[in-house]
């Protein structure tokens, strides 16, 4: 059973809104830059996809008290869910069962990293030892939303805003809630930025997916989510539908803590999952939108198990992340909100920086903005502990 | 619809609970405002070579399914789904600590990787080679609870017919610490600590795991029936008792029909009384309580999950864990009601198979 | 030389948390990783760590280890060769 997607919202380094982000696409303008909002001894060395705004013009954006106590990941969470429910135009979010389902790797990470051990000397800054916790940033959105009912976040690393999406359209097929307001948020922090530093996965460069040469990925912040609503609301309030999830899967590897296998075991049974619930072939797909984070072994993985599904006929495909890095457990929010603006405008957004192709297999990512008819965009996302997800987004 | 059936459980706690039969033996605190859980031993269960990384978190989370999924004699499950709080948080400290004190040097990946809320859900698929579904949710004290949902909902559509269902928190010492500095744990001055007759806010903290499997067939040893759950963010006291009987209308019963209620009472004054506002609909059955013995932390409903279940398949209340003095000859419902500080409200519903 | 491999097993014992084994058990010769003391992929990186650290060697590319790691023979030979400190 679809599910109608009724409204989104989303901030990214690209982008404040919807409109801002789709502008920047089309007009090939990536996100990445040094770093201006944390101080670190990488700041030099790496580019990120950081939102240039402060804490304190994000709170403004939200008219919260200068006392408040949101993490910046709760900031843009907060920002991004209330852009979709005013783009689904709701007006009362509780005349239906209604429901939020987060997705957030680090949650309030900024802000522990940030008062350590300050916390032991300065009774002020107290205030966030509670926000570290990833369950206090989604009550906060549900706050800014005005959500009263079932809250709850999901956190299985990169992958996590996929799972958000996908247990949302589950609770709606169910007749569980009506309305689930799905996505994900995660800030820069230094604690990911060192993370993936020791993994040797960070680009020193502009990162490349499925490029021969790609030297790993560039992080991001971002926060993005999507109005999921029963036929039933969209009937009684003669909604405007944006597009529908037709489709998901999840499967893991079961591989390695961190590592991809190498014939990308997990993310074809996802997608083949995915097929099998939205009832159409690959053949039918206008657009991959690839998880593609320019790490040797993601690309390497996700474009064998690509291959494994599509054979010789692999449609259209990129990977956004060049526009605003790897933006971990949001990143399945905002290449679902940038898969719905392909769908609406008939447009592929092309996969910056590619120039060679990679040499274990012969796949070259769609390289210029293209367009052309899109009815169907499949969307992977995957993350460590080899969790692997694949949606799939429809016209109708 | 198939129904939901607990087939298996494994449960690591601050009690004796792994290897023994149920709460046949129990410590009561009174005197930590910490309190450990006890450790099986890993030897047999988990390779060395594995478990040199493997945080506590990991470690009892991989204790505890694998008990739940030998009582309900699974090989591998179709589905991991998991419950936590804070993840292997003591992961994320090391790795934080490390790169605040050495100012982003020298730092390795091993403290990194394990401090993804996921690790307990995919080193048990690792473990296994299970391919399956794979969710992890955290959200404080509703985490366990939001895994047990999406279970029942896949296995009702018989998406998947054997789902491995659990949660698992650790504490951290500089977490712990924290937690001191906001009253979130009990002072020492609060001693002798109790659940039923504190005079203190905050809690006793404490850690443990507990897995279940879930399966649409019932087994010669099936525990229980999960019926029903809901989720709510929060609610003002005075709405708690709406909130009980719309949820019990729902699942077509009355109040009447619930025999044992198992409450979240964790002995702090300042949010007791939500368990207090509905003591007057539960006054003629036996309630039931048991943070007393598992201590509080995030995903310690789970325990009280294992608790009610074998309560059931037991038909018999210990009574280390009776709150009131009712007795009744034979239980058929089970309500579980839990919140953590007026937050992430959940009520289950357990039924005798 | 002697010293430096004595060193090195002691300390890849204690950063790698191999609890079962002793200086003793590893061979200057053995592989370090697959079938030898079957480390992994995790234990390269942190391998790395370890050679900065201690040493003041700085690999850019996790793919120089391969070769560099194979043994405790070859990774004294290349300490020796390339130790800043």
């Amino acid at each position: 059973m679809k599910v109608a997607i009724t409204g989104m919202g989303i901030i990214s380094s690209i982008g404040n809104t919807v409109e801002e982000n789709f502008h920047s696409l089309v007009s090939l303008k990536t996100g990445l830059s040094t770093i201006s909002n944390i101080e670190t001894i990488h700041k030099d060395i790496i580019k990120v996809g950081e939102i240039k705004l402060t804490n304190e013009q994000l709170a403004k954006q939200l008219n919260l008290p200068s006392d408040n106590n949101y993490s910046r990941t709760a900031l843009l969470g907060a920002i991004a869910a209330k852009q979709a429910v005013e783009n689904a135009k709701i007006s009362d979010m509780n005349a239906y069962k209604s429901g939020l389902i987060s997705a957030t790797s680090v949650g309030g990470m900024d802000m522990t990293e940030k008062y350590y051990y300050e916390y032991f000397e300065n009774e002020a800054c107290q205030k966030y030892i509670t926000s570290h916790d990833i369950g206090d940033n989604s009550q906060k959105i549900a706050n800014c939303i005005g959500l009263k009912g079932m809250v709850t976040t999901i956190s299985t690393a990169c992958s996590s805003a996929a799972n958000a999406i996908m247990l949302g359209a589950r609770l709606i097929q169910s007749g569980e809630l009506d309305r689930v307001v799905v996505g994900g948020t995660d800030a820069l922090a230094k604690f990911t930025i060192n993370g993936f530093k020791t993994l040797m996965i960070l680009s020193d460069d502009y990162n490349a997916p499925f490029d021969n040469n790609r030297k790993g990925l560039n992080l991001g912040e971002a926060a993005a989510f999507l109005v999921l609503e029963s036929e039933t609301i969209v009937k009684k309030e003669n909604r405007e539908v944006l597009a529908y999830v037709t489709g998901f899967g999840n499967a893991n590897d079961a591989f390695h803590q961190t590592a991809s296998s190498e014939n990308g075991d997990g993310a074809f049974l996802a997608m083949n999952k995915a097929f099998k619930m939205a009832k159409i072939q690959p053949g039918e797909i206008d657009y991959i939108n690839a998880h593609g984070t320019a790490t040797p072994n993601n690309d390497l993985s996700e474009g064998r198990a690509i291959i494994r599904i599509f054979g010789e006929n692999v449609p259209d495909f990129s990977s956004t992340k060049p526009f605003t890095g790897h933006t971990l457990a949001a990143a399945a929010g905002i290449e679902a909100v940038y898969s719905i603006l392909a769908i609406q405008n008939n447009i592929i957004f092309p996969n910056l920086n590619f120039k060679t192709n990679m040499e274990e297999f012969n796949l070259t990512p769609q390289l210029t903005l293209k367009e052309k008819e899109i009815h169907h965009v499949l969307s992977n996302s995957f993350g460590f502990g080899g969790n692997c997800s694949t949606l799939i987004f429809s016209k109708n | 619809m198939q129904k939901c059936y607990i087939n298996g459980m494994g449960c690591v706690s601050s009690q004796e609970t792994y290897d023994t039969s149920f709460l046949e033996s129990v410590e009561i605190n009174t005197t930590e405002n910490i309190v450990y859980a006890k450790q099986p031993s890993y030897k047999e269960l988990i390779p060395p070579a594995a478990a040199r990384r493997m945080a506590k978190g990991v470690k009892m989370g991989l204790a505890a399914s694998t008990k739940a999924l030998k009582e309900a004699n699974v090989e591998v499950p179709d589905a991991i789904i998991t419950g936590t709080g804070m993840g292997c948080i003591e992961d994320s400290e090391k790795f934080l600590k490390a790169l605040i004190d050495n100012n982003e040097e020298y730092l390795t990946p091993t403290n990194f990787i394990q401090s993804t809320h996921n690790t307990v859900g995919a080193q048990i698929a690792l473990g296994l080679g299970c391919k399956g579904y794979n969710f992890t949710y955290v959200n404080g004290s509703i985490s366990f609870e939001s895994a047990l949902l999406d279970a029942k909902l896949q296995l009702e559509n018989e998406e998947e017919n054997t789902i491995l269902v659990g949660a698992a928190d650790e504490t951290s010492s500089h977490t712990m610490e924290l937690f001191k500095l906001v009253n979130i744990i009990k002072k020492e001055s609060d001693q002798p600590y109790s659940v039923l007759d504190s005079n203190s806010s905050g809690v006793v903290y404490s850690e443990g795991a507990t897995f279940v499997t879930l399966e649409n067939v019932k087994k010669e040893n099936s525990y229980a029936v999960l019926e029903a759950l809901q989720i709510q963010n929060e609610l003002n006291i005075d709405e708690v008792e709406s909130f009980i009987s719309s949820f019990l209308e729902k699942n077509n019963l009355k109040i009447q029909d619930i025999d044992v209620v198992v409450l979240g009472n964790n002995g702090d004054i300042s949010f007791d009384t939500y368990y207090t506002a509905v003591d007057s609909l539960f006054d003629q059955i036996p309630q039931v309580y048991y943070k007393h013995l598992s201590g509080e932390f995030n995903t310690a409903s789970a325990f009280g999950f294992w608790v009610a279940a074998s309560i059931l398949k037991n038909q018999a209340i210990p009574q280390v864990v009776k709150m009131n003095s009712f007795e009744k000859a034979n239980f058929s419902k089970v309500l579980l009601y839990n919140q953590f500080q007026g937050k992430d409200h959940s009520l289950v519903l357990l039924s005798k198979c | 030389m002697e010293a430096l491999k004595q060193e090195l097993k002691s300390k890849i014992i204690e950063v790698l948390n191999l609890e079962d084994i002793a200086i003793e058990d590893i061979n200057d010769n053995d592989p370090l990783f697959g079938d030898g003391l079957g480390l992994d992929s995790i234990d390269a990186l942190e391998l790395i760590v370890l050679l900065d650290k201690e040493y003041g060697i700085r690999l850019a590319d996790p793919k120089q280890g391969k070769a560099i790691f194979e043994s405790i023979e070859t990774m004294a030979a290349y300490i020796a060769e390339n130790r800043t400190k």
